[in-house]
């Protein structure tokens, strides 16, 4: 599979997670490995073009695919808008839930630009923050949107 | 750390292919795999080989057939939700993708993988039993088709047998059919506490056909059937849909866990029956 746009080939077990994959292997550790239930998010990566909880997919799923992780977001040195926006609105206070979060917003922005408060939280709303109550999750999405390159 | 016990993967190239490699016993078909991986971790489930049939692209389509609509098992819930001639001829199924899981999981996760599953909490289930869909199942002979009200044989367990493959799902179009889906759940991505889907057919003021599915009740075949003969024939009006629903929270067999006690799901059933049917009504008057 290619990751961040870099080709790499492992031999690894079947039962082997993404997650485990890119933290243990690659040593990506951008991604965090929470809840281990689909549910919190923090290990949300992109297959493809699309992002997905990365606990719940197995390693050999993506096989031939293209990965994208948080150390994929910035492009040439420069942060992407959204991470930009986290820093710029305060989005992150602990940071488990920030790359998982950042990488749902990029998908979001890609498909809808210019999203309104309710459509942010409906997209986010399969990740779990436990610091921010979200309000500047949300802000730092919105400056996102307002700031694109 | 959950992780699943030892496992081999295959990838399917095609559907011959697939319906060979699931002629091994103790073998799992993988697609969005939001409900079998976590089983999995929790050791649940221990299939010896898991068939990837993420590559089947033939599998992965919704289309309007003559008067059918298709829906390919491999078409994912967001894809489903994102369909417009599904919205325009089946609001019920557009009403239950949105509380299905989250919308990251509903990228991933397939129509086909929520029929297949068979839990009797999942909200497709009876949005097709509402809709009288019929599964199409591949088989090493050709295929055969089974009505989802008979798909299932109880939780966690389907008529898909050793070496088949769910292929599709038909759901027959009707003239003057309104369809919707009222659900209860706790929180977002969470299971329904109770969840009702009603489809109506209408001549003027008076239903020709009715179906009423039901969630996480303990319905038969996630059919509310009494409720069913009780419509047909009647007049479309709040005090005919009110009734339906106390019958249909009658026959059920909600069982209390941390969801909520007996008494509670009763109600909402009735009330969520009831909902559902006017909504239904309204959209097949639009």
């Amino acid at each position: 599979m290619t990751v961040n746009g870099t080709e790499y080939a492992r031999d690894v077990e079947p039962r082997l997670l993404l997650i485990h994959f890119l933290r243990d292997e690659l040593g990506l550790t951008g991604s965090h490995w929470g809840c281990d239930t689909s549910n919190c998010g923090s290990c949300v990566v992109w297959l493809d073009t699309k992002p997905v909880k990365s606990c719940t997919l197995l390693a050999a799923m993506a096989d031939g695919h293209a990965v994208r992780t948080v150390e994929g977001l910035e492009r040439d040195g420069r942060l992407d808008p959204v991470q930009q926006g986290f820093i710029e609105c305060h989005g992150l206070q602990c940071g488990f839930c920030t790359p998982g979060m950042m990488m749902t917003a990029r998908w979001l922005l890609d498909h809808h630009p210019d999203p309104g408060e309710a459509e942010i939280r409906e997209a986010i709303s399969g990740q779990t923050c436990r610091c921010t109550g979200y309000e500047n999750i949300v802000r730092s999405i919105r400056w996102a949107a307002e700031h694109r390159e | 750390m959950q992780v699943p016990s030892h496992v081999e993967y295959e990838r399917a190239t095609s559907v011959e292919h697939a319906l060979s490699l699931l002629s091994r016993p103790e073998t799992r078909v993988v697609a969005g795999g939001h409900s079998l991986i976590p089983m999995m971790k929790l050791r649940l489930a221990q299939p010896e080989l898991l068939v990837d049939i993420n590559g089947l692209a033939e599998l992965a389509f919704i289309t309007l057939d003559g008067d059918q609509l298709r829906i390919g098992a491999l078409a994912r819930h967001a894809d489903l939700l994102d369909s417009d001639i599904a919205g325009r001829h089946f609001p019920i199924f557009h009403d239950a993708e949105r509380m299905v899981a989250d919308p990251i999981v509903r990228l991933w996760g397939t129509v086909g993988g929520s029929l297949c599953q068979s839990d009797p909490s999942e909200d497709l289930s009876a949005a097709f039993a509402a809709a009288r869909a019929t599964a199409v199942i591949r088989t090493p002979d050709g295929q055969r088709t089974v009505p989802v009200r008979e798909f299932h044989r109880g939780p966690y367990e389907t008529v898909v047998g050793r070496g088949e493959l769910l292929a599709e799902i038909r759901v027959p179009l009707r003239p003057g059919t309104g369809s919707a889906y009222e659900k209860v759940s706790r929180r977002v991505g969470d299971w329904s506490i109770a969840a009702a889907g009603a489809c109506l057919s209408l001549a003027g003021n008076t239903i020709k056909e009715a179906g009423l599915g039901l969630t996480a009740v303990g319905a038969e075949h996630f059919v509310a059937a009494e409720a069913e003969d009780y419509l047909r024939g009647r007049a479309a009006d709040i005090d005919t849909f009110t009734k339906a629903g106390a019958i249909a929270a009658e026959h059920c067999h909600p069982v209390a866990d941390q969801r909520g006690p007996e008494d509670f799901k009763r109600h909402l059933v009735a009330e969520l029956t009831t909902r559902a049917l006017r909504r239904a009504a309204a959209r097949a008057s639009a």
